[in-house]
């Protein structure tokens, strides 16, 4: 098992902070949490503590921003997408170059329970105009998205998890904005496949594991990674759906909204016609250990195989 | 540049006009909200007349004062002075809210240099205005922030995010002024959410406050003369009357927000203009 995306994040601010004297981090209490605690070590004077005020943060990062600083802000996804209309109006409408990094997404929080949850955030954002959305799945694909994050100028939304992740990138891996990357397929690649998988963030590890469980059952099944949310990777959708029997979403966030709509929106406006199983939250969540409420949800590897298998509606 | 001086006799002459162009831009418009912007004319145009540094030619010079007009459907008082000012020629006031004019219906920085921050949704400025003032504070730089919020404004809690905020970061190149006009859209401020006593608070907040009438020159002037001196973070609560200048709009609530009609229009011009 290897880092949390929030911990790659920590360590990425850290690591980048010198090559960019203008990165200023922003925190309404829960840095240590976020993982910037140590950025605020060290660099005290490029730190605001907000204190327990998201809007307050959202604005000052933007004032920030017009002025030619790179605001990193952090909190909880779900206390960041809760300030939606100043998001929208203060850091996106004017255009800035304010960096949202919302952590602990969707279930993965775990016992902290439903109102710690963010699931709705991936499908606010992704109706704002001149935003990116990133949701890097491993600790050298979230090194290299801030790396991206902090020489792109806009504003960008960075989804992390708190639950450790699997590393599932190669020591060769070179992040690409707007890629979906293919994470696993069977060798030597198959003509046609039974299913491909797009995953995004907190389950993308159950998605290689639902793949390789279905391989030695006589399924090829692919999984790729769609570490950008916005702009999507339109194009991956129909170069897969040509070659897949049916297409498969998982996604640690309402099915509405976010990765299963992308892929879905995709779909329809190419008008590829491939059965789209979605996978993700389609109610509240509730308190108990990550990886219980996967299976219960239905983001775990058996729910990800049966679904690559046969229709769930 | 250096601010460009006006005597007292001359910005009473000069607000006159500015008052009848608000009027007229609005007239034309069809729609927007004269009760605000006249209650606010005069405060703006010493502002930009006796203290602010910026540079029409240049609009985004680096070394510029920063306004947010946080109140920003008050912005046909910030056109017209910034019209006066050079950013743009007055004729242009009369193109407000019409399709691809620069002057949109809330000030939108993507359209109009010299906007700083595109505002109008209530209680989101003086947070950007507090980051501006931070921002300057890091790089030591002495240019200084001015955030114009509305009394109604006061409503929102961001903007009580935001205070408590400033006096921690010690922006003292920032300065808040309140227009106390008492007038929102439902009606009294005093009766639709009572904001009072709003110098004593923000007093507890830990900023610098000076009680004035902001329709007077010598008040205003003062007030801001003192801001700029300020270690901390400073509020002016200008008590304004909302519809300054026009007998019929003065505190009347319906005209926070509706257009005069050619007569009424007529009619507010010729009583500035002997006023």
């Amino acid at each position: 098992m290897g880092k949390a995306t929030r911990e790659a994040f920590g360590e990425a601010l850290l690591e980048l902070a010198e090559a960019h004297p203008e990165l200023v981090v922003l925190d309404a209490d829960l840095s240590k949490s976020t993982m910037t605690q140590a950025f605020a070590k060290k660099y005290p004077k490029r730190h605001l503590e907000l204190g327990i005020a998201e809007q307050n943060m959202i604005g000052v990062a933007a004032g920030l921003a017009l002025c030619g600083k790179t605001p990193v802000l952090t909190s909880f996804a779900c206390f960041l997408i809760g300030r939606l209309e100043t998001i929208r109006v203060s850091a996106a409408y004017n255009d800035t170059n304010v960096k949202l990094v919302g952590t602990h997404a969707g279930l993965g929080i775990g016992e902290d329970g439903t109102s710690q949850m963010g699931l709705e955030d991936v499908g606010a954002m992704r109706s704002l105009p001149h935003m990116t959305i990133l949701q890097p799945a491993d600790a050298a694909e979230t090194r290299q998205a801030v790396e991206w994050m902090l020489a792109h100028k806009g504003p960008v939304y960075l989804r992390l998890t708190r639950q450790k992740m699997d590393d599932v990138h190669g020591p060769d891996y070179k992040f690409k904005l707007g890629r979906a990357d293919v994470i696993w397929e069977p060798s030597p690649k198959p003509k046609s496949f039974q299913a491909t998988v797009f995953a995004s963030g907190g389950p993308v590890p159950c998605a290689v594991a639902a793949a390789k469980d279905l391989l030695p059952r006589g399924f090829n099944v692919r999984v790729v990674n769609a570490g950008t949310l916005l702009p999507f990777d339109d194009d991956a959708v129909a170069r897969f759906a040509a070659d897949s029997a049916r297409l498969v979403t998982v996604e640690d966030h309402n099915v509405t909204g976010g990765l299963g709509s992308a892929v879905c929106e995709a779909a329809a406006q190419r008008g590829l016609g491939v059965r789209v199983v979605r996978l993700g939250a389609r109610d509240f969540g509730e308190s108990a250990t990550p990886s219980q409420l996967y299976d219960k949800y239905g983001l775990s590897a058996p729910h990800v195989a049966e679904a690559c298998l046969r229709n769930l509606d | 540049m250096p601010a460009a001086t006006v005597a007292a006799q001359d910005l009473k002459t000069l607000t006159k006009q500015m008052r009848v162009d608000i009027i007229r831009m609005i007239e034309a418009a069809g729609s927007g909200h004269p009760g605000g912007s006249l209650s606010i004319i005069d405060t703006l145009a010493v502002l930009y007349t006796k203290f602010l540094k910026f540079d029409p030619a240049n609009p985004s010079w680096e070394d510029r004062d920063r306004v947010i007009l946080s109140k920003g459907h008050a912005c046909p008082a910030l056109y017209t002075v910034m019209a006066y000012m050079g950013y743009f020629p007055r004729e242009q006031l009369m193109t407000l809210r019409k399709l691809g004019s620069p002057l949109q219906g809330h000030p939108d920085r993507r359209f109009l240099p010299g906007i700083e921050a595109s505002t109008g949704s209530l209680g989101q400025g003086l947070s950007i205005a507090i980051g501006m003032a931070v921002a300057a504070k890091m790089d030591a730089k002495d240019w200084r922030t001015y955030c114009i919020l509305g009394d109604g404004e006061l409503q929102e809690g961001q903007v009580w995010e935001a205070l408590m905020s400033a006096p921690k970061f010690g922006v003292g190149g920032l300065t808040v002024i309140v227009d106390h006009n008492n007038g929102q859209i439902d009606g009294p401020v005093s009766e639709i959410m009572p904001i009072e006593s709003v110098v004593e608070k923000l007093s507890s907040f830990g900023w610098s406050v000076a009680a004035i009438d902001g329709h007077d020159f010598a008040q205003i002037e003062g007030a801001l003369s003192a801001a700029k001196e300020s270690q901390r973070p400073f509020a002016i609560v200008a008590k304004t009357v909302k519809g300054k200048g026009v007998s019929f709009m003065e505190n009347v609530i319906d005209w926070h927000g509706r257009a005069p009609k050619k007569e009424e229009a007529d009619r507010a011009v010729a009583e500035i203009l002997r006023g």
